[in-house]
């Protein structure tokens, strides 16, 4: 009899920080001491701490151990699993105020991190193991997929997404039900199905969380959305990158055909569904509906102009209803518990809970899911734990290279689609950014900049030249050439990208710049008229001198520079010659009295 | 899938699997299993209590989970039950009949065997 469980995170992230070994010494060590009967170690998907990971939790008591090390799991089996004492020195101890002085153990759900999470489409993920369809099917799995065909019209279904209020979650937020209603208004006849699971923008990852911790969930869901449109085929196109949420997902495909979840006649309804994964190689534009359609159908992954929409003539010229992972997995705790589950979470026009990867400098790096509405500031300083080294806050880029930031003064924002869109940015996949004042955000434009001219398919001019353009000017800018009429030029050469591109890409590539251009116009004068930067990031726009007074002669400069920049003799004030000068910043950080700044 | 049902099926076999993860019990059963408690058969205690809660299907409501020493070393085994707006119930020198009596009379009946507590010896 089992009781008790060991769940080691298998996501991407903790299999980098070595999970895997840690599964296997779990084994060993439990077998060792004559334990395997009664404990079983389970990999699960990603839990969203990623920053401690690896990540193991033991339960029934719901310990959570961080950062562990092989070397540790001794320690945890002999004290925990054998003696039932928590190894205190591995506990993640950042428990909530407000519980703090009832519990003694550090379970994971009171932790600050958790507590303020809603999670609705990361429901099993950490909690099930992904490659099990039966724990799947123990967590209420394809209960939500048997209650639709036996139970419900496709028009009831629809209705109730409709009435739910779900958005897609993959960037525009358009009313998810609408969508769906779109395509099963079109006659009889094939149909498709498509997830879009080309993530794409820098420092997303909600979408592989899904894919490798709770794969069944996505295709429970595509079933549920092909008996809703008529549709008798689906395809996941999802990036090559991601290894583990293929293979997850691939078993998860083939599982449920065996069970009969997928294939012809599921539940005896009469209705038949299937699915097959398509891989992409990683371009950005495929993130695009229709570009990501035509790479389904074997060629280049280019755009082209709507209408018509895919809804009317999609994959292989047929109706097609596309939506994003984090969309799907909300469907089917929508169906099982009906539309007002979810339309009481949220706010007034942005309903349900969203998934945010926290990234950039903050402490908690991970995965997040809150309801709609909550404030950027609960998301950054309460469970992302705020700012690494007693930073201040400066920004939060959300949307990726399509979005733009948030200002510190605009922190008690209450997040959800219309409120980023009136602040200039967007909801985008849910990427968050977390930026100091150590961050110039004239480099942060050009570096979201850079990716889009990278990844422009080409088929435009506005976007392919235009974004070309647009990063020449800003390189102009943080190399300390620019002239107020570049500002001028960029803000148009800007809202012409906007304008005229064919697809989203182009359409939101300018955001990064208009967005901080707005927000941060000081730090754009700064660079053109005093040749500034203010946070010391643009290195042409720098000096670092000697504070002579600070300076002790004590050479630990001169030999750390890597060019020879800095001269001095032993107990006298040293100097930095600025024309050999590169800037690489080592003299300051071995400067033991503080005696070199950057300016 | 056929049917309904034999989703339901799977899902009944596989609850109690995955039920350890809930972590929402109305009921902690807490076994003292330092060396004192393990030396005593502690261990045989705490998985009779497993497989009991089991067998009554009671996984659902009843946490079964482990504790260093309680610091009543001469009366171990010892079991603390702990139920949300009662006092906590020490029973002491378990053996694993009185297990499964526990399970029935008061984890299942709702009634303390007072026989068995600390107040008892």
């Amino acid at each position: 009899m089992i009781r008790s469980q060991v769940l080691i995170c298998g996501g991407t992230g903790c299999t980098s920080s070595g999970s895997q070994a840690l599964i296997e010494e779990f084994e060993a060590r439990i077998a060792e001491n004559g334990l395997s009967e009664e404990v079983k170690v389970v990999r699960t998907g990603c839990f969203g701490l990623c920053a401690l990971g690896p990540v193991v939790i033991v339960y029934p008591d719901g310990t959570f151990y961080s950062r562990v090390e092989k070397d540790d799991v001794k320690e945890i089996v002999s004290e925990h699993l054998l003696k039932g004492r928590q190894v205190e020195r591995l506990v993640y101890s950042d428990i909530a105020e407000d519980v703090k002085d009832e519990i003694a153990h550090a379970s994971l759900n009171d932790t600050t991190f958790y507590k303020s999470q809603k999670r609705v489409a990361l429901r099993n993920c950490g909690v099930i193991n992904p490659e099990s369809i039966e724990e799947y099917i123990a967590m209420d799995g394809y209960a939500a997929l048997g209650k639709a065909v036996t139970e419900m019209t496709p028009e009831e279904v629809i209705q109730t997404v409709k009435d739910s209020g779900l958005r897609g979650r993959g960037g525009g937020g358009f009313p998810t039900g609408l969508k769906w209603s779109f395509t099963a208004a079109q006659p009889k006849g094939q149909k498709y199905v498509v997830c879009n699971a080309d993530e794409g923008d820098p420092g997303a990852f909600m979408d592989r969380s899904v894919l490798e911790g709770d794969p069944h969930c996505l295709v429970e869901a595509m079933a549920i959305c092909g008996y809703a449109t008529g549709a008798s085929e689906g395809y996941v196109y999802v990036r090559a990158e991601y290894p583990i949420a293929v293979a997850r997902l691939q078993k998860a495909i083939d599982d449920a055909r065996e069970y009969g979840l997928l294939g012809k006649n599921i539940f005896g309804s009469g209705f038949d569904f299937d699915l097959f994964i398509r891989l992409g190689a990683g371009a950005f534009v495929c993130g695009e509906e229709t570009a990501l359609m035509t790479s389904i159908e074997g060629n280049r992954g280019e755009p082209r102009p709507r209408p018509p929409y895919p809804a009317v003539k999609g994959l292989f010229g047929k109706p097609t209803t596309e939506n994003n992972v984090e969309t799907f997995a909300n469907i089917p705790q929508i169906i099982l518990n009906g539309a007002e589950f979810f339309n009481t979470m949220g706010t007034e026009k942005s309903k349900g809970t969203k998934v945010f990867a926290l990234g950039g400098k903050i402490n908690n790096t991970g995965l997040v899911e809150v309801p709609m509405g909550t404030t950027l500031r609960e998301i950054v300083e309460v469970i992302g734990g705020g700012i690494p080294n007693g930073k201040k806050f400066k920004a939060a880029q959300t949307g990726g290279p399509s979005g733009g930031c948030i200002p510190a003064s605009m922190l008690d924002i209450e997040i959800d689609y219309d409120n980023l869109v009136a602040q200039g940015a967007m909801m985008g996949s849910g990427g968050l950014i977390v930026m100091d004042e150590d961050d110039c955000m004239v480099d942060i434009a050009k570096f979201f900049l850079e990716f889009t001219v990278d990844e422009s398919c080409g088929k435009c001019t506005p976007c392919r030249i235009g974004t070309k353009r647009l990063y020449e000017i800003l390189e102009k800018i943080t190399n300390g050439n620019g002239t107020l009429e570049d500002l001028d030029e960029m803000e148009k050469l800007c809202n012409y990208i906007k304008e005229n591109s064919l697809c989203g890409l182009g359409q939101t590539a300018p955001n990064p710049v208009l967005s901080t251009y707005q927000r941060f116009k000081d730090e754009y004068i700064a660079h053109v008229v005093d040749k500034r930067c203010p946070a010391g990031v643009c290195k042409n726009l720098l000096t670092i001198t000697i504070v002579e007074d600070k300076c002790k002669g004590c050479t630990a400069c001169s030999r750390v520079c890597p060019v020879g920049a800095i001269s001095g003799s032993v107990k006298n004030p040293h100097v930095i010659d600025p024309a050999k000068c590169i800037k690489c910043g080592a003299c300051i950080e071995k400067c033991k009295f503080g005696a070199i700044i950057k300016k | 899938m056929k049917s309904l049902a034999e989703l339901a099926a799977i899902k009944e076999k596989m609850q109690s699997k995955v039920v350890l993860r809930e972590g929402s019990s109305d009921i902690r059963v807490v076994v003292g299993m330092a060396t004192c408690g393990i030396a005593a058969g502690a261990r045989p205690i705490l998985n009779a209590f497993v497989e009991q809660v089991n067998k009554e299907g009671l996984s659902d409501k009843v946490m079964v989970t482990q504790t260093g020493c309680i610091g009543i070393c001469q009366y171990e085994p010892v079991v603390e039950v702990f139920e949300a707006g009662k006092e906590k119930v020490t029973y002491v020198k378990m053996t694993e009949d009185k297990v499964k009596e526990i399970v029935e009379k008061h984890l299942k009946g709702g009634k303390v065997i007072e026989e068995y507590t600390i107040s008892k010896v």
